[in-house]
């Protein structure tokens, strides 16, 4: 099949940006974007041109990592998919498509469709774990957890960070990212004691890190890969209120 | 559990450091649940558990499908929490390219910066490694896109011994090949072999859809061959299995390269909501992957690269021989064997981090002088060789790039060093990989520029995987026997099993780096004084 790309191309986080055309032919549909992508740049590099920088560890949607915006859509057009788990069997022979990075002030682009994401990492050094150190730990059926409160902590757990939920807010809040961390740990008996101070610290970092507010509007629940619910967002809200 | 290691390991495996690792088990999983790791609970609130591959009891516990992204995520939540408190620096997107020794002790490592590329040297006390498998050597495996052998490979060429770099294992439950172009296959959960039966159609080149097949006329192979164990035969057997059904045209799929994975007795038996409650995010998965309903028709699965059992030679306390160099999980070797089991991966890993190694790096540290005390000529000497050594891999400006290279690298480790090996295969791969190393020293195309370079990254790993792709065939060449993952053709029982020689090879080949292609062979001897030699049966 036959696809025409237009690609955003910026050589560092402060200089200018624009779109790079190149047309495919002989593409396959079981290929994956990132396999497309590969393709490129093979013969981008025999060219002796620029490839397309662009990132991608596991390709099976767990890492995090790939992730920009095709035609619009953040990730991928189909639901619950990330950008490596999107095939071109998703698009239409000879469609155009407009790949760019996922856009928001606090993840800065470092080149083409590289950001940064190490924000997220500082909003979970606020608190975004249990304060236990190894070997101390007590026999684990000890305190029993019921089957579906484990469940429902799995569902917050299962986020992969790759900020989906940021990209897609028209305010880039991290509220969705922010609020399963919170969520997760809040609802197991072991996190239950740093619950006030977590919520409170995680919650200042967002804001320290240039994320917007969150007003509810639900876009980031409908991107995210791992279909994460913005109730988790609620709960965030409700630990908030109670510390 | 102890037993089922050793034993699915081929008796391969240093016995004490099994022991130790199942007497670690349950700490780990305490460890876990402390850190908030999201555990399958049964309606009782305990802790629940499911069987994998080469057991018979349900001993494992699991957080869904996703156990290991988990313990991931509980793993790297500490991590951030001690970095935030001071005790830990990191340097996330830094390579090790280098190794530095003085007076033969490990005393710091070189290192780039991915995003500028700066080299740097970093000083220690210690150096730990834990660095991971180097299963992408096969090109297509299992594995994320970014795992590499050079830390090790490294550490290997500054006198740090590697052991049994041979034994790979094939997962059997991976995604298979669709085309040419596809970069990596995807691992579906292990779990699945619990419910799902593993079939292949009893007439060859059977191209009928697999609903069209009566139940008479497939061959639920694994359950025929191992009937106490059947789908949950152990990953070597089942990957061999599954290779012997598609090389003898039982295969399926568009390119004939699969087996099915069917659940339509268990959603019969089960209803489709339970089988979706366990399995629901894999077969997700696999629908967006293959764009294919499994609850529908079967899943197509084959096996793929996927564990090095092979890694550096690490004493007891799991420190190598070269002094003051530690290393753990995957880039060691020591508790697998010829096989790892199921779920054996991830608790070695976290055992080895959490529980033995912060003691017996104390023991070392408290032998040493903590100083920083690498002379600058040295440092400037590292740092010219590495950086060097970059320049000349980008001076090249051949006409293939540094991916078509491990493609082709990979196509000849799979046909002649893979799932069976035998002998005029192994020496026809010696000899073609290096026509393939001398093509990549005269043809391979770099883009320029120092900074962020994918590129360069990839081409200064695939130099590096040249080489270990040489002493694997090497090492497999060696071994006279079949054991576990390691099948000679030459050396199998009368039903096609992998036959061991135990009077022969009892011991772990342990290789040492001689520069240029060259090593020298040491053994280590294995010896069992719980555990009883025998056939390894799954009959």
């Amino acid at each position: 099949m036959k696809l025409i790309l237009q690609i955003w191309r910026q050589a560092g986080k402060t200089a200018k940006g624009g779109f790079e055309k190149h047309e495919l032919k002989e593409l396959d549909p079981n290929m994956s974007v990132p396999e497309m992508l590969d393709f490129l740049n093979e013969k981008l590099i025999k060219a002796g041109k620029d490839p397309v920088a662009f990132e991608s560890d596991c390709r099976e949607g767990i890492c995090g990592q790939c992730g920009f915006v095709i035609n619009g859509h953040i990730h991928s057009p189909e639901k619950s998919a990330t950008t490596c788990q999107t095939h071109l069997r998703s698009f239409k022979d000879g469609e155009e498509l407009f790949l760019e990075p996922f856009r928001a002030a606090a993840f800065p682009i470092k080149k083409d469709l590289c950001i940064d994401r190490t924000a997220l990492d500082r909003i979970i050094g606020q608190g975004g774990f249990i304060g236990v150190n190894t070997g101390q730990a007590p026999e684990a059926n000890s305190i029993l957890i019921a089957h579906d409160t484990a469940e429902a902590a799995f569902d917050a757990a299962a986020c992969i960070g790759c900020g989906a939920c940021v990209a897609v807010c028209k305010n880039a809040s991290a509220a969705l990212f922010t609020g399963a961390k919170i969520s997760h740990l809040a609802l197991l008996p072991q996190g239950k004691l740093e619950a006030k101070k977590r919520v409170q610290k995680m919650v200042a970092q967002m804001d320290k890190e240039g994320f917007g507010s969150c007003t509810l509007t639900g876009a980031c629940e409908k991107v995210c890969p791992q279909g994460i619910s913005i109730a988790h967002i609620v709960t965030m809200n409700r630990e908030y209120w109670k510390s | 559990m102890f037993y089922d290691t050793v034993k699915g390991g081929d008796f391969r495996s240093r016995e004490a450091n099994v022991y130790r690792m199942a007497e670690c088990s349950l700490p780990l999983i305490d460890q876990a649940v402390a850190q908030g790791v999201p555990f399958a609970r049964e309606y009782s609130g305990y802790l629940s558990n499911r069987s994998f591959g080469g057991v018979q009891v349900s001993r494992t516990f699991y957080a869904r499908g996703q156990t290991g992204q988990q313990l991931l995520q509980g793993a790297y939540q500490s991590l951030i929490r001690q970095s935030v408190d001071g005790n830990v620096t990191l340097y996330t997107r830094h390579e090790m390219m280098d190794l530095i020794l003085l007076d033969g002790k490990a005393k710091g490592i070189v290192a780039r910066n991915l995003d500028t590329g700066d080299i740097e040297i970093k000083e220690a006390d210690a150096v730990v490694l834990a660095t991971g498998g180097y299963g992408k050597i096969y090109y297509l495996s299992t594995l994320a896109m970014n795992c590499n052998a050079s830390a090790i490979w490294r550490a290997h060429k500054r006198g740090a011994y590697f052991a049994a770099p041979s034994w790979t294992q094939f997962h059997p439950t991976s995604l298979p090949q669709l085309g040419d172009y596809q970069s990596k296959l995807t691992l579906m959960s292990e779990s699945l072999r619990n419910d799902g039966r593993i079939w292949v159609p009893k007439k060859q080149g059977d191209q009928r859809p697999p609903h069209q097949i009566p139940e008479e006329e497939r061959d639920y192979y694994l359950e025929r061959k191992y009937p106490s164990f059947g789908n949950l035969a152990p990953r070597d057997i089942s990957s061999r299995a599954a290779k012997e059904q598609i090389d003898n045209g039982h295969g399926v799929g568009p390119m004939q390269n699969a087996v099915y994975l069917d659940f339509a007795d268990a959603i019969r038996r089960e209803s489709k909501s339970a089988i979706a409650k366990k399995y629901g995010n894999l077969f997700d998965m696999y629908k967006k992957i293959t764009g294919m309903d499994a609850y529908e028709q079967p899943m197509l699965i084959s096996p793929a690269a996927h564990f090095s059992m092979g890694g550096l030679w690490v004493d007891y306390e799991l420190m190598s021989n070269v002094k003051g160099l530690f290393v753990l999980g995957e880039a060691n070797f020591a508790d697998h064997g010829a096989n790892r089991l199921g779920a054996n991966s991830l608790l070695q890993a976290c055992v080895d981090g959490y529980f033995i190694s912060p003691h017996t790096i104390m023991n070392f540290l408290a032998g040493e002088v903590p100083e920083m005390s690498i002379p600058d000529e040295v440092k400037s000497s590292y740092l010219k060789q590495n950086k060097s050594r970059l320049d000349k891999l980008q001076s090249i400006q051949g006409n293939t790039t540094a991916e078509g290279f491990h493609r082709k690298l990979g196509i000849i480790l799979y046909g002649k060093c893979g799932l069976i090996r035998e002998k005029e295969t192994l020496v026809e791969a010696r000899s073609e990989i290096l026509t393939l190393q001398q093509a990549f020293y005269q043809d391979l195309t770099v883009p320029p520029g120092q900074n962020l370079n994918f590129e360069l990254e990839k081409a200064a790993r695939v130099e590096d995987y040249m080489e270990l792709a040489l002493l694997i065939v090497e090492d497999a060449l060696q071994r006279e026997e079949s054991c576990g993952a390691h099948f000679r053709k030459e050396h199998q029982t009368p039903d096609g099993e992998a036959k061991r020689d135990d009077e022969n090879f009892q011991y772990v080949s342990v290789w040492e780096s001689l520069g240029e292609n060259q090593h020298k062979l040491h053994k280590e001897a294995l010896n069992f004084e719980y555990i009883k030699l025998s056939e390894r049966s799954y009959k």
